[in-house]
């Protein structure tokens, strides 16, 4: 019987403010693993520390919420030894590129099949608004003192110098953009990053639901609001490598649109390359018989509990007698 | 010199081949039937600095170093000056003949520090040497002998036999041929030496065969020329199966054993060592498999940092792997709230943890037992966990396979404590024996065993053990969270559940304690009626042994607690021990005696007399058989510090 997005839901309180982002988040992941057909027992999301570090208590599939900042290395780990495991990461813009952001650019060295959701709302929401390493510099959001002396990273651009091979932007409140983009990211072979645009109500009242949607720029022809954010899709860009050639081009495009922030804020994938290996494909080139029996498929000892792995080569090197 | 074992000291810069050259030579006296322990020292630097290697070669097991060197073999002058000192009466030193005109005050890589000290030993003596010569002419009075070997005329000959013009490409050689002279001079059966450097140099046949003519060289030379040292090493008849090897390889085959899938790692010395050791031996053979014709393997993975491989680790400990990670103290703060998470969400992982110099980067490369109060208390919170410490390198080979066992059985982090002195000694064993290991799961869930049952991760339990599912399971899925949480693993701070949660994961403990036999937590050395009780815990083991057998021999009867598991301390047996001893000795490598305090934390009872060493170098058996004496005859303060060690 076919799974409804209703099925992924569990029945967990989510306690996010009215209007937060992550209720669209919630709702797109639900989604992309309805299309998807993710069966719960083999699904995991893991989470860090924040108000994002609450979607897995919310869907009805393996969830562990981490610590701040450690998303990533959890979800490694899961993968490595169980690589039929379908996995995915979901952290705040300061659980994983602030604390976490060794980890963020580490995770691209190894283009591990993960997907990684990055939920950017500029603050520290939780711990009630502070900046986080996305917000501009000079801006002062609400709870802010004073205005940020720190400018803002560009997740895009790490994210391609760091060895990503899927980079996607999407918007909390677009659901059925985000699925779309969610299930890309999880059918990309290889690692996926997606970065969630997300208004918070409560302390970011500058990057809010009307700004994403440009109700300060009201087009004088039509009346209407001009929208900040714009699909890349619809310029006709493509960034997905066909071929080994294409590899520097379509980097460079990426790179270039990574700059673009403010007026024009650019939605959909900036660049997918399925032609490097994944750490998978990696492993198997030196242990052939890693995908078909993964360190989580191996038995270790019989059933009366005697070691069945052998270590007689070793010893045999470190003999000295007998 | 003891007439039936040899002390043997390689000395030189680092990558000059001074660890090669031990290696061969202790596998040399190991294929002869002889017992071999071997002590490395180095700097926390990759070439240049000075390096060196004791072996202690006996016909009987030996469990630690001593004071003394025998035979002092050195590839440069520093080695010379530095160690000279520490040559035994009736020894020898082995040096390059063009050392000898060397002046000591312009060895550029000693330092001031040292220069204090060793003005300080020259103006006792009153001597007052300029070069390398005048140095080991002012020992000859001490019966001291120098034996120095003409390396580059050696080299030359060499060079002419095979043909080779650049005699650069021959230097790398001096090692062995310092190595072929100390054979020479104590007339040892060259053809275990030649097995020696065939394994050692491996499936390079034209290294191997320049090495042998090196070896012969140097061999026949020092034969020939000097037949003075009075001291020859004789092989000896043994049907014991044995090997050689060190305490990182030790824990890493324990690992394989005891069925560890998984491990990362951040480099950090000494800790490095076991994870490219097993990174080597990544694909695995298994003795049966139900993937047919599958074999196994052990992944391992390099991490960004220590966050992430302790992170890593308990990921991959939640499919049901069982997962480890191996670090030194600085990398151990670094893992510190990972520890903690692992404990709330009770995931059995594995710490091998290589105590070394500190506090902070401290003695990198140097030896410390100054962490333990670090492991039993790191992180915040109160929450079970395991620690086992390890007092030689067998004990490293069981202790790392056991470990899973503790972990899986009580779901929790178990944290396995080796020191510097046992990562990185070398010595001869009997043949481990993989069929003493036992692989006990605990409650681990499979498929069938939760078929159409509601599952709760973290069901209250008499036992306090909820049955564990791995991530992938079919027909069940399970939350895990950092927060305080209910049954199921949602976050949950009601006051109610917070009380009933904490106990739930701290009864484990309780249980571990009543389960774990006495046998698995303190090995019991000597005679129980004995007047006084030595107590200690890692690598300062072999040293006390050693120490009562000959305290034993000069009539003093002692006995030794060795403490296996800090946590759970068997407390009830060591009450009882320790009430009824009339002398209560702690020795262990730190300051502030840690153990001691421990005990005393546990059982109320105070030691009467500590040996301490914190000077970054193991205990030597000597100055440890020094100080219990001393106690014994009540001649001892109540706190002694020892401080061997170059």
């Amino acid at each position: 019987m076919a799974l409804k997005m209703s099925d992924y839901r569990s029945t967990y309180f989510a306690d996010w403010c009215p209007g937060c982002g992550d209720f669209g988040i919630l709702s797109a992941i639900q989604m992309a693993f309805a299309d998807l057909q993710l069966p719960p027992h083999r699904t995991v999301v893991f989470s860090g520390i924040g108000c994002s570090g609450k979607t897995p208590h919310c869907l009805k599939v393996n969830g562990i919420h981490t610590l701040h900042g450690r998303t990533l290395p959890f979800a490694i780990g899961a993968k490595l030894a169980n690589p039929d495991l379908e996995v995915i990461a979901a952290g705040g813009d300061g659980d994983g590129l602030g604390i976490g952001a060794g980890h963020f650019v580490n995770t691209g060295r190894r283009n591990i099949d993960i997907t990684y959701l990055i939920h950017d709302n500029g603050v520290y929401g939780l711990t009630k608004g502070q900046a986080s390493p996305t917000l501009e510099l000079g801006l002062k959001t609400k709870a802010l003192p004073k205005p940020n002396l720190n400018s803002a990273i560009n997740p895009v651009a790490i994210a391609l110098a760091s060895g990503y091979t899927f980079i996607a932007r999407s918007y909390s409140y677009d659901v059925r953009h985000l699925k779309e983009m969610i299930k890309k990211g999880i059918q990309h072979h290889g690692l996926a990053l997606i970065i969630i645009q997300q208004p918070c109500p409560t302390y970011n009242d500058i990057n809010t639901k009307e700004w994403y949607g440009g109700e300060d720029r009201i087009d004088p022809k039509t009346g209407k609001p001009t929208p900040r954010l714009y699909s890349l899709e619809e310029t006709g860009y493509d960034g997905v490598v066909h071929n080994q050639e294409e590899v520097f081009q379509k980097y460079i495009a990426a790179l270039t649109k990574a700059q673009e922030w403010g007026d024009r804020i650019p939605m959909g994938v900036f660049y997918q390359n399925e032609l490097v290996p994944t750490y998978a494909e990696r492993i198997s080139k030196r242990i052939p018989t890693y995908l078909e029996n993964p360190p989580a498929k191996q038995p270790i000892s019989d059933p009366s509990g005697k070691p069945i792995t052998s270590i007689e080569k070793m010893l045999e090197e470190l003999k000295v007698t007998g | 010199m003891i007439r039936d074992e040899l002390v043997w000291m390689a000395g030189g810069p680092q990558g000059s081949g001074v660890d090669s050259a031990a290696n061969i030579f202790g596998r040399a006296c190991c294929y002869g039937g002889l017992h071999v322990y071997g002590k490395r020292e180095y700097h926390s630097n990759i070439k240049g600095l000075h390096s060196y290697f004791h072996i202690r070669v006996s016909p009987k097991e030996v469990r630690a170093d001593v004071d003394r060197v025998d035979l002092l073999c050195t590839f440069d002058a520093e080695s010379v000056v530095r160690h000279i000192w520490e040559v035994a009466q009736g020894g020898g030193v082995i040096c390059d003949t063009e050392a000898l005109a060397t002046r000591i005050f312009e060895i550029p890589t000693l330092t001031p520090a040292f220069w204090t000290e060793f003005r300080k030993t020259l103006e006792q003596r009153g001597i007052k040497p300029e070069t390398v010569g005048d140095l080991l002419n002012e020992v000859k009075k001490n019966n001291v002998r120098t034996y120095a070997i003409p390396f580059t005329d050696l080299l030359k000959e060499i060079a002419k036999e095979i043909g080779e013009e650049k005699l650069s490409k021959l230097t790398r050689m001096i090692n062995v041929l310092a190595l072929g002279a100390s054979f020479g001079l104590v007339d040892y059966d060259k053809a275990h030496v030649e097995k020696a450097i065939r394994m050692i140099f491996g499936d390079k046949p034209k290294i191997i065969s320049m090495n042998l003519l090196a070896l012969t060289k140097a061999y026949d030379y020092a034969k020939q020329r000097f037949g003075d040292f009075g001291f020859k090493l004789e092989a000896v008849q043994t049907d014991e199966k044995r090997i050689f090897l060190q305490g990182t390889q030790a824990a890493a085959l324990g690992k394989l054993v005891g069925g560890c899938r998984l491990q990362t790692y951040y480099p950090i010395t000494p800790a490095a060592d076991e994870s490219e050791y097993l990174e080597e031996n990544e694909v695995l053979q298994l003795e049966q498999s139900e993937v047919k014709g599958a074999g196994g393997s052990i992944i391992i993975m390099q991490t960004e940092d220590e966050i992430a491989a302790i992170n890593m680790a308990s990921g991959a400990a939640l499919t049901g792997v069982r997962a480890a990670t191996a670090t030194s103290g600085p990398g151990f703060s670094l893992m510190v709230e990972g520890l903690g998470w692992a404990g709330n969400s009770e995931v059995p992982i594995v710490v091998t943890y290589y105590q070394r110099g500190a506090p902070s980067t401290g003695l990198p490369t140097r030896h410390g037992q100054s962490d333990l109060r670090f492991a039993m208390h790191a992180s915040h919170g109160e929450f079970p966990r395991i620690i086992l410490s390890s007092g030689d390198i067998e004990e490293c080979f069981y202790d790392a396979a056991r470990a899973f066992n503790y972990a899986e059985r009580y779901q929790t982090p178990v944290i396995h404590l080796i020191d510097k002195a046992l990562a990185n000694s070398n010595k001869s064993y009997r043949m481990f024996d993989p069929s003493l290991v036992k692989v006990e799961r605990g409650q681990l869930l499979t498929e069938q065993d939760v078929k159409g049952k509601e599952y709760k991760r973290f069901e209250f339990t008499e036992s306090g053990i909820s049955p564990r599912v791995p991530l992938g399971t079919p027909g069940v899925f399970f939350w895990n969270t950092g927060d305080e949480h209910d049954e199921v693993g949602n976050i949950n701070e009601e006051p109610v559940n917070r009380t009933l949660m904490l106990e739930k994961r701290m009864r484990k403990l309780d249980l571990a304690h009543k389960e774990i036999p006495v046998e698995e937590r303190v090995n019991f050395f000597g005679d129980p009626d004995a007047p006084a009780t030595v107590v200690s815990w890692g690598s300062p083991k072999g040293a006390v042994i050693e120490a009562m057998e000959r305290l034993s021999q000069e009539g003093f009867k002692l006995n030794f607690i060795q403490v296996r598991m800090p946590i759970p301390l068997p407390k009830e047996y060591l009450a009882e021990k320790l009430g009824k001893a009339q002398k209560k000795i702690m020795v262990e490598g730190n300051y502030m005696a840690q153990l001691a305090g421990v005990i005393r934390e546990e059982t109320g009872i105070l030691m009467d007399y500590f040996v301490l060493k914190w000077n970054g170098r193991p205990m030597s058996a000597d100055e440890v058989y020094e100080a219990l004496k001393l106690i014994i005859q009540e001649k001892a303060p109540k706190r002694q510090v020892l401080t061997h060690g170059t």
